[in-house]
């Protein structure tokens, strides 16, 4: 195991927990060769952060974000999401976990292409609990004025913000991407990485991005880097920069 | 194998589903060619070859009393191949263990030598001895429903005098393939029986030495039925002749010729709906195919594979569908066609049956399958053929969505996004839509129509043995008797009241149309057979002139107020110019009716009675039946509740089989279309389905959004699937008018309401278990990959 949160000097000031993973591993066996997705991962993630996590294609980054996201269960180990054992919920609370507390984004926004864009976040307000107004949450991408159009009627960059204002409208405690700006160009790809440090910022939002783009990391608190199923080493950035000074 | 010809049979194995739910509606089309053409041609082949085997007539004739030596002239007229003289009549049986008698018609057979017309077969037992005049043959229904064998012996009223008789023989003719009593409405094989007797021993009883009352024709090919009727007509004329009719007046024949023509109307009308809806199911599964495999379709291409070996490759999937459907339904049909045949032994009784189904049945039924099929998916074949590789490739356009009508009919707080997706997809795939509508619709269609059968068999009941017949039983005189008989009847044990009718046979010609019918002379105020307009209310029996019934001045081209010639058939055959007063609706058989004093009037005799219909004690009743069968007079005894009792169970028997049919064939048609639609909305929204999972909806929730659309769609096709069926029973309506009977276009709102809940049942089911697979959505994989 690498470099350890309770070893961060500021020790007395850390804000509060949102996940921790003990040991955490999964093995895939779709036939009779056995794949080791995760092999033994402890990493806990804070109130606020902004945390990047970066490694190889198969080093399991995007399974231990769909883990902690309730959309997969681990082999082996344990996961806590505040004081909840996320390892010991049965497929319901998992649905209802995802529901109340997690939002997600995703590589291809996985928008509902029949729902306008302000559909999409009317669809996750409806049964939040204490949802943003759908379109104070487009605002906050910069969305407002293209909320009546469809997906279709959007363009790559449009239409992951409207899945970030989506999963951001109904307040959750924190937002996991998988590869956000992975199908778009460096314009957009900002515009989206601002739009997510916004929620960050102004919401307190705990956000975890998974990037192929080293360049990414920049905007991180901490970086993770996974290899082969471990984490291979985190790095704390001394200064976080803004997305909008980014380039690539 | 080839590597195209593997992957066509995983893609097989892969929508398996699909596959039989597809197959199966196509194998009920098949299966109903195979059982209503099957069954048509074993009948039509069985009815021929025992009509020609045992010398069926073509011509009948009954005369009063005509001498034995005109059977000579008759065989002189050009065209006649054969002539058999008879004597026949209507007795009363007295059978241990039936209360009311049972009637019977009584028949001879040549002494010593064999019939040339009409043979019996004998089943059991041996022929009649001569020498014997006490000796019977049975028609194997009535001896069945009796118990009776060789041995046994009976008592029957010949000729006004009690006779023991002594059964020999258990017989079966090709005259009396439906057995049916006169004035029936379905075969009571307990109450109406056939027996033979010795020629002499019947003149002898009649004293008819040397003469008949009743002649068969057979005719030689190419001979002109109407020339010799008339020429018949003529020579029997002076002795009484009451008419010759073909065999299409001929009852047992009748009835069989419309059962054929009833199987011909069901091999048209049913299997092209199965037909259609499969060829549609095809094609919007083939479509959404070609759809999802673009890409490899453009590879295929890029690879070097022809536009039609692609093309070939999806008509192939489509032609194994049909292959199973075929083959499915090549074995259901026969299966129910050997059901449906050992119901028709039942009704029908032939000395045989061939049950052996044309080989030609099986072809047509399997090539209109094929065309329907390829039919469905040519215009998705067409586009894997026409698909260029470059643009097979590349990703499909996105789908575009619209806001819907109904959105902007509904306020706009009042519809959730979940509601909006169920409306916009129904929107976004109109053709798909209605087409899913329509589907069902004609499920639910064929649901209604077979379960209109019983609604419209009720109301013919209803009609005519509640509304129009008041009486409980009945009687029927050997002749033509005065009033006094009537009185008599009246006095009986048990009588509560007694109304005479006069019934003689006559033809009726208006202009160049002419038919053959019988006149029945009731009272005018008439309480036991009452007269309804066409628009069933009951009008009274004008005082002059000829009421017909809607049929019957249908088919004379009269309409009240017309002037008909009445040739009446019986007695000094009168014939009279007398206008038509009233047209009544009646749904069996083609009567008219007079004023019984006007036709006594007519018949230039006195006030005379042919039957009377009587209310009974029910406390009385057996003692009424006892005195009845002591009655020499009476031909003839018909108790109401009988009849309908027997009726009923008839249509039980027959409607029970039938509706059962239907009712698996309408709910697979239904399964077939719901459980593909479901099915390819899965497939197309997957993608957000699993999202929506991701999202934090529950299964169920997701499950509504997939399912709402099924369940808006089947919804709106209920209302359109009464309408179908509607349309589909006035059709049928219009195809079963016969002669002998006609169906009232009345379907009750039960029968809306049983076709809508068993249709809303398989449909529901059927989305349950698409519904499950919400549960096997991948959520990962959904996000990994583009659309």
């Amino acid at each position: 195991m690498a470099d350890a949160p309770h070893d961060r000097d500021d020790a007395e000031t850390e804000p509060p927990r949102v996940f921790a993973t003990i040991g955490l591993t999964k093995i895939y066996q779709p036939d009779t060769v056995a794949v080791h997705a995760l092999r033994g991962v402890d990493l806990e993630i804070f109130e606020g952060e902004v945390v990047v996590l970066v490694g190889p294609s198969g080093s399991g980054k995007s399974t231990l974000l769909n883990i902690l996201g309730g959309l997969d269960a681990p082999t082996g180990g344990r996961v806590f999401f505040g004081e909840s054992e996320l390892t010991a919920f049965d497929n319901r609370a998992l649905t209802q976990y995802r529901r109340r507390h997690v939002g997600f984004v995703f590589q291809f926004y996985n928008l509902i292409p029949s729902l306008t864009a302000r559909e999409n976040v009317l669809l996750v307000t409806e049964i939040a609990d204490r949802p943003m107004a759908a379109e104070e949450a487009l605002a906050m991408v910069g969305l407002e004025p293209r909320m009546d159009h469809f997906p279709a009627e959007l363009s790559g960059g449009e239409q992951q913000r409207v899945a970030i204002a989506r999963a951001i409208a109904k307040r959750p405690e924190e937002l996991l991407c998988d590869e956000p700006t992975g199908a778009l160009d460096s314009e957009t790809g900002i515009a989206v990485l601002e739009a997510i440090e916004t929620v960050n910022r102004t919401l307190g939002t705990t956000a975890a991005l998974i990037t192929h783009n080293a360049a990414i990391a920049a905007m991180a608190d901490r970086v993770v880097k996974f290899a082969g199923g471990r984490i291979a080493g985190v790095e704390r950035n001394a200064q976080r920069r803004a997305a909008r000074t980014l380039s690539w | 194998m080839a590597p195209l010809d593997r992957k066509l049979v995983r893609d097989l194995w892969r929508m398996k589903g699909q596959v039989v739910a597809i197959a199966l509606v196509i194998a009920a089309g098949v299966a109903t060619v195979v059982l209503a053409l099957g069954t048509l041609h074993s009948l039509q082949e069985t009815r021929d070859a025992y009509y020609d085997r045992y010398q069926f007539a073509n011509v009948f004739a009954q005369a009063r009393r005509a001498p034995e030596h005109l059977a000579r002239q008759v065989a002189a007229i050009p065209g006649v191949a054969q002539v058999e003289t008879r004597i026949v009549d209507d007795i009363i049986l007295d059978i241990p263990g039936l209360e009311e008698p049972a009637r019977a018609r009584i028949l001879s057979l040549p002494d010593r030598v064999g019939a040339r017309l009409n043979r019996v077969q004998i089943r059991i037992g041996r022929g009649i001895d001569p020498d014997h005049p006490d000796e019977i043959l049975v028609h194997e229904a009535f001896a069945e429903a009796h118990g009776l064998v060789p041995g046994d012996t009976i008592t029957g009223n010949i000729n006004g005098k009690a006779r023991r008789l002594r059964v020999v023989g258990i017989a079966l003719s090709p005259e009396f393939v439906y057995v049916i009593g006169p004035g029936d409405l379905v075969p009571d094989n307990r109450r109406f029986g056939l027996i033979w007797m010795g020629r002499g021993a019947l003149e002898a009883a009649y004293d008819l030495d040397g003469a008949f009352n009743d002649i068969s024709l057979r005719l030689t090919r190419g001979a002109v039925e109407a020339e010799v009727i008339e020429r018949l007509d003529g020579l029997l004329d002076p002795f009484g002749g009451v008419g010759a009719y073909t065999r299409h007046d001929q009852i047992s024949d009748a009835f069989l010729r419309s059962e054929i023509e009833q199987l011909n109307n069901m091999a048209r009308i049913i299997p092209p709906i199965f037909l259609a809806v499969a060829a549609f199911l095809l094609n919007i599964v083939v479509t959404r195919l070609v759809e999802t495999e673009r890409e490899q379709i453009g590879l295929f291409k890029a690879f070097g594979y022809s536009d039609l070996a692609v093309g070939w490759l999806y008509l192939k999937l489509v032609l194994a569908i049909a292959v199973l459907g075929i083959l499915l339904g090549w074995a259901g049909g026969a299966w129910m066609g050997r059901g449906m045949t050992a119901l028709y032994i039942e009704y029908f009784r032939f000395p045989f049956l061939y049950y052996l189904i044309d080989p030609a049945v099986f072809a047509v039924a399997a090539l209109a399958s094929l065309a329907a099929a390829v039919a469905g998916a040519l215009y998705a074949v067409r586009r894997a053929v026409r698909l260029a590789p470059a643009v097979a490739m590349a990703p499909p356009a996105p789908t575009v969505y619209r806001h819907t009508i109904v959105e902007r009919a509904v306020p706009a707080g009042m519809m959730g996004p979940m509601t909006r997706m169920v409306w916009r997809h129904i929107a976004r795939w109109p053709l798909r839509s209605a087409t899913t509508i329509v589907g069902v619709a004609a499920s639910v269609a064929l649901l209604v129509l077979s379960l209109f059968f019983i609604d419209a068999i009720d109301e013919m009941l209803d009609a005519f043995f509640f509304r129009s017949q008041h009486q409980d039983v009945t009687v029927q005189f050997a002749d033509v008797r005065q009033d006094a008989v009537g009185f008599e009847i009246a006095h009986l044990p048990g009588v509560l009241a007694a109304e005479q009718f006069r019934a003689v046979p006559a033809r009726l010609r208006h202009g160049h149309l002419s038919r053959r019918t019988q006149i029945s002379g009731i009272e005018p105020d008439a309480q036991f057979s009452r007269l309804f307009d066409p628009n069933d209310r009951p009008i009274a029996l004008p005082p002059f002139g000829i009421v017909l019934t809607a049929k019957l001045a249908e088919r004379l081209d009269a309409v009240a107020g017309d002037v008909l010639t009445v040739e009446v058939l019986e007695g000094r055959r009168p014939v009279r110019r007398l206008p038509v007063s009233l047209i009544v609706q009646e749904y069996v058989g083609t009567a008219a009716y007079m004023d019984r004093s006007l036709l006594n009037r007519l018949m230039v005799e006195s006030a005379a009675a042919s039957g009377s219909h009587i209310t009974v004690d029910p406390l009385a009743q057996a003692d009424l039946m006892r005195a009845l069968k002591d009655i020499p007079v009476i031909q003839g005894v018909t108790a109401r509740r009988a009849a309908l009792d027997t009726f009923r169970s008839m249509i039980d028997d027959t409607m029970g089989t039938m509706v059962s049919f239907y009712l698996l064939f309408a709910s697979l048609i239904a399964v077939g279309v719901v459980y593909n639609s479901a099915r390819i909305s899965l497939s197309e929204r997957g993608r957000e389905l699993a999202s929506m999972r991701v999202l934090g909806f529950y299964k169920g929730e997701v499950i509504a959004v997939l399912l709402g659309e099924m369940a808006i769609l089947t919804v709106l096709a209920m209302p359109l699937g009464c309408l179908f069926g509607y349309g589909l029973a006035a059709l049928l309506v219009g195809l079963f008018d016969s002669d002998l009977y006609r169906l009232p276009l009345i379907v009750q709102p039960s029968t809306y309401g049983y076709a809508v809940l068993v249709i809303a049942v398989a449909a529901a089911a059927t989305g349950v278990a698409v519904a499950r697979r919400i549960a096997g959505l991948d959520l990962i994989a959904v996000l990994k990959t583009r659309e």
